[in-house]
């Protein structure tokens, strides 16, 4: 399944100006794609939009298409739609449902509002604790975990739904360097097992390690978009407000210091 | 789908929930269905209001609260708990009917122009016993129930999963804003807010706090309905329940004997029958 936006554009309720204009993106089954660029460049709004919670939950006016294997995405009832899409927020705390007692029942929490046989939630949350390598969190209580804990729970909550596609809205944006690290990993893992996610961050380092293609946006369009190397290597990222990853950058200091060679090279990339 | 694949490979056969989820509580008390305890906790709490005198609610407080209290072990939790819960109302309730019973005659002493009467001391008492007897049915509730049990119990005979979610997500609301105040205030604290010192100083040091606890949890709304609603929150019909408290035929007799028993009750005071 592909999910694909062509020519998107939306204004929230209330604006006078449009925060996307005229986005053209794909997301191919088994694709990372990064998406970053400076506050107010129309991250979250890309991924309410193509998490079809724009504007069905938050009003507002969209032009364009979104489509998933060709069928738009009004065609589906949102807890339809989240079988397909899975959006995760940047607050862990937002996500958490607050009526669950133990992270299984949080993560049980999207498979039980479907009606599903509970056999199969059973399985599908333990499937999902353990994709992401928490199923040792499973009887603890949600609400006392560290912020990348919580972050990895409501990323297993979206998984334990099986959609074909996750939508990340800066998952590390309020974690320490040790949740990055947490969410950075399982971001990994779930990318190498196949599992297709558009992931907003700011954090060019994670998109490098993570995202086969990345997308930079300003002033709600698409400033710069390609492979993750070239564009991260790209001297006008940091000109659109995002820094570029630290090997980018020791290997522009090395070579503005006469320094390099394989050496360097091997080293960075590790 | 790729997510299905990733996700099948890993799934284990024939596992079931935690075994820590519907765990039976220590005592027969904390045990019996949720229903039952919140059956006694309201029956208790409108018989407290309804029954007349002094000897009903104090009997009331001994039988359906320090009793149970007792048998769950958690009687001086909930003495401790109930009396901070009541304190504030009980003792302005006491202290305006000691003083200010209307029509009382035998004085007991006066603190200037403020007389304390035997008719007022005697209403003010059977006041006392009756909030006693409100904020001991609740607490004992709340000190041997999760109301996440509560609310399961209630989808499990139909109610609606979202009146259940909204009672659930109120009560867990609570303890997240105390926590969010504490975090506030530690950080106005960190920037040299005052928080401590005279009444005033506290008082003028509670603004820059209570904004942000209430402003951040409403601008947190939104975003937790979404989250909802990425996760079928909004489909409609029942949920699948991973568990339920067990129930049996004892207890409901014994909860529908409450509830004619407290019917009897009011129809007894409507028609004068009882004191």
């Amino acid at each position: 399944m592909t999910l694909t936006l062509r020519g998107v554009g939306y204004r929230y309720a209330g604006a006078t100006r449009p925060s996307l204009l005229d986005v053209d993106l794909d997301l191919p089954d088994g694709r990372v794609v990064g998406v970053t660029g400076a506050s107010e460049s129309g991250k979250t709004t890309l991924c309410l939009v193509a998490s079809g919670l724009a504007p069905r939950t938050i009003g507002g006016q969209i032009r364009g298409r979104i489509s998933l294997n060709g069928a738009d995405l009004d065609a589906w009832p949102m807890h339809q739609l989240s079988q397909r899409i899975g959006i995760g927020f940047q607050n862990p705390a937002t996500q958490m449902s607050q009526v669950a007692g133990t992270v299984f029942e949080e993560v049980a929490f999207g498979p039980m509002n479907l009606a599903l046989p509970r056999d199969e939630v059973i399985e599908r949350t333990w499937a999902a604790l353990e994709a992401l390598g928490i199923d040792g969190l499973a009887e603890r209580d949600p609400q006392r975990l560290s912020g990348g804990q919580q972050q990895l729970v409501a990323i297993a909550g979206l998984l334990a739904l099986r959609p074909d596609h996750l939508v990340l809205d800066e998952p590390t944006a309020q974690l320490d360097p040790a949740g990055t690290r947490l969410v950075g990993d399982a971001i990994a893992r779930l990318a190498a097992s196949g599992v297709s996610i558009l992931v907003v961050e700011q954090k060019a380092d994670l998109l490098a390690e993570v995202a086969s293609e990345v997308v930079v946006l300003a002033g709600g369009r698409v400033a710069l978009r390609g492979p993750s190397d070239e564009v991260l290597a790209d001297p006008r990222l940091e000109e659109l407000g995002v820094a570029a990853p630290s090997a980018v950058r020791i290997r522009r200091a090395a070579a503005s210091a006469g320094v390099g060679g394989d050496r360097l090279e091997a080293a960075l990339r590790g | 789908m790729a997510g299905d694949h990733a996700l099948t490979e890993a799934a284990p056969a024939g596992r079931d929930i935690p075994s820590s989820i519907g765990r039976p509580g220590p005592s027969a008390f904390h045990r019996l269905n949720p229903l039952t305890k919140a059956t006694l906790a309201t029956v208790t709490a409108v018989a407290a209001v309804v029954i007349g005198g002094l000897i009903g609610p104090v009997v009331l407080v001994g039988v359906a609260v320090i009793a149970p209290a007792m048998a769950a072990g958690v009687l001086t939790r909930l003495v401790r708990l109930a009396l901070l819960l009541a304190l504030p109302i009980a003792l302005s309730a006491f202290l305006v009917n000691l003083f200010f019973f209307p029509g009382g005659q035998r004085v007991l002493f006066s603190i200037g122009p403020i007389v304390a009467t035997a008719e007022g001391l005697g209403f003010a008492l059977e006041i006392l016993a009756r909030i006693m007897a409100i904020s001991g049915a609740i607490t004992l509730f709340y000190l041997t129930t999760r109301p996440a049990d509560l609310v399961v119990d209630l989808e499990r005979r139909g109610v609606s999963p979202r009146v259940a979610f909204v009672a659930n997500a109120s009560v867990q609301t609570v303890p997240a804003m105390v926590e969010r105040a504490s975090q506030i205030t530690a950080a106005q604290r960190a920037r040299g807010l005052d928080t401590e010192g005279s009444l005033w100083r506290r008082v003028r040091g509670v603004v820059p706090i209570v904004g942000p606890v209430i402003l951040g949890s409403i601008a947190e709304v939104e975003e937790r309905t979404m989250a909802l609603e990425a996760r079928g929150f909004t489909r409609p019909g029942r949920r699948t329940l991973l568990w339920a408290p067990p129930d049996n035929r004892r207890q409901s007799t014994a909860r529908w004997a409450l509830l004619l028993g407290l019917v009897a009750l009011v129809v007894a005071r409507v028609a004068g029958f009882a004191p």
